[in-house]
């Protein structure tokens, strides 16, 4: 069963999905990524938690978790830019019986290593990792995660208790990451059958114990795969560093507005240039002074400057989710975000400046963005 | 409501269901089955995914989902373990819900 629409980018196009609260849209634009062609809403009524740009396997396939109010989740996909998407006869993303859980959303979705491309990962709610081998129709949980000690003392977030990251490291497919909110961040080196808590460092400012082993609420965490042991994390309160693969942690929040956000991305070429969308803090999720700024370090978060230039600078009550922030591996990097109150911005320079690409959106809470072809 | 005459218990479907049973507006089981689980069990073996959306992996209808045989709500009747009877007819429905 298909959905149709129509969409054709070429080689070299930037390809932008947008994951809202009523459905997918997919936007394509030149590589000058002035004027988008928007299709969609796709799954309309759904929310769209989840997507991915799979080009692995000569393939150029969207991957999408939708989530219906009614009727559930599945994984869909289109190998034609959302022409036409899958439309599963069965759950496919299915909890084992004898765990006694049940899906509730797909918060992630994550193609695996370029060496394996028919591997792609999910991370959904209640917190579990699930893996398809065969590139998004069919999917399995991952025991390590379903069956980790931890489980009966993780606690849900405000969004749920959800595996939201999927870190991976591209010189040594057998390590990954994992962040839960509220569980931390954990590390697997023996690709994926056991895992070590790995939040050293990271503080949990909601528990009397400040620094546990686990239950910290990591909202996002980012690496380059040019240096994929250096590991970017924002948290409920707090933004650190890692250069030892979740070893240890260190602050990095040196002159930012608030430590509390949820977006963070890494530079598609740079891996000490991260971007971040600071809130002002959990009981006003808002961006500082209602001015909507984008903040970015180019040495690793020593320092940490903002980028206003074409944002709306007064009266902007907005906020940016965790998968809200993305970048498009563009050779000229292109960052976008969307916000809850539905508008999506772009820069086409790295964020120097920006313009507004659409502002009547559902809310979005999910935007991510590839080359047609790889990079340009 | 269809009055079925066979003795054939009827599940009627809402629109968004009706793909994943070949397009069929209502399915007719024609073997016993007590309650409206046995029923509901009936229809996974013909069309799984009809049953995969009006209940999850624990076997549970889904929160937003509404199950009425013979016009009573099962959620104020004995749930899953409702009885059914020969030329009972059982109805799925979206709740009225939504973001």
């Amino acid at each position: 069963m298909t959905e149709d629409r129509q969409s054709a980018p070429s080689a070299g196009d930037v390809v932008l999905l947008v994951g809202t609260m009523k459905g997918a849209f997919v936007l394509t634009s030149n590589a000058d990524r002035r004027e988008w062609r928007t299709e969609g809403p796709f799954f309309r009524g759904e929310t769209v938690y989840s997507l991915a740009f799979d080009q692995r396997g000569g393939r150029n396939r969207i991957l999408a978790g939708t989530q219906s109010w009614h009727w559930g989740s599945v994984v869909r996909t289109s190998d034609d830019f959302g022409a036409t998407w899958t439309s599963p006869e069965r759950q496919n993303v299915k909890f084992p019986e004898d765990s006694g859980l049940a899906l509730a959303n797909i918060w992630q979705i994550r193609p695996g290593p370029v060496s394996e491309p028919d591997l792609v990962y999910c991370g959904v709610e209640p917190a579990a990792l699930f893996q398809s081998r065969d590139a998004g129709d069919t999917w399995s949980a991952v025991d390590g995660v379903l069956n980790h000690e931890h489980r009966p003392r993780w606690q849900p977030g405000g969004g749920g208790l959800c595996l939201h990251t999927i870190v991976l490291d591209a010189a040594e497919p057998r390590r990954m990451g994992v962040a839960i909110s509220t569980a931390g961040f954990y590390r697997t080196d023996d690709g994926g059958q056991s895992w070590q808590a790995r939040n050293h460092g990271v503080r949990a400012e909601f528990l009397p114990d400040k620094h546990p082993e686990f239950g910290q609420c990591v909202h996002k965490v980012v690496n380059h795969p040019s240096r994929p042991e250096r590991l970017y994390l924002q948290n409920h309160w707090g933004l650190y560093r890692s250069d030892d693969w979740g070893d240890t942690w260190h602050d990095i929040a040196n002159g930012v507005p608030s430590d509390f956000g949820f977006a963070i991305e890494v530079h598609p070429h740079e891996p000490d240039t991260v971007y971040i969308i600071p809130l002002e803090s959990d009981q006003f999720r808002i961006v500082p002074e209602a001015k909507l700024r984008v903040y970015r370090t180019r040495e690793a978060g020593e320092t940490w400057h903002p980028l206003s230039e074409g944002l709306p600078q007064e009266g902007a009550y907005e906020t940016v989710l965790r998968d809200g922030l993305c970048t498009d591996g563009h050779a000229r990097a292109g960052i976008y975000f969307g916000t809850r109150g539905g508008k999506l911005f772009g820069s086409a320079d790295a964020g120097d400046t920006w313009n507004e690409i659409s502002a009547t959106l559902p809310p979005i809470v999910c935007v991510k963005a590839g080359v047609v072809g790889g990079a340009a | 409501m269809t009055q079925p005459r066979d003795g054939a218990i009827v599940v009627e479907l809402p629109s968004m269901l009706q793909p994943y049973a070949a397009g069929r507006a209502e399915i007719r089981l024609g073997t016993p089955c007590r309650t409206v689980g046995d029923a509901l069990a009936a229809v996974a073996t013909l069309h799984g995914g009809v049953t995969d959306r009006v209940m999850d992996e624990r076997g549970i209808v889904r929160q937003h989902v509404n199950v009425f045989v013979d016009g009573e709500n099962i959620r104020f009747t004995a749930g899953l373990e409702t009885p059914v009877d020969p030329g009972s007819t059982i109805v799925i429905v979206p709740a009225v819900s939504g973001g």
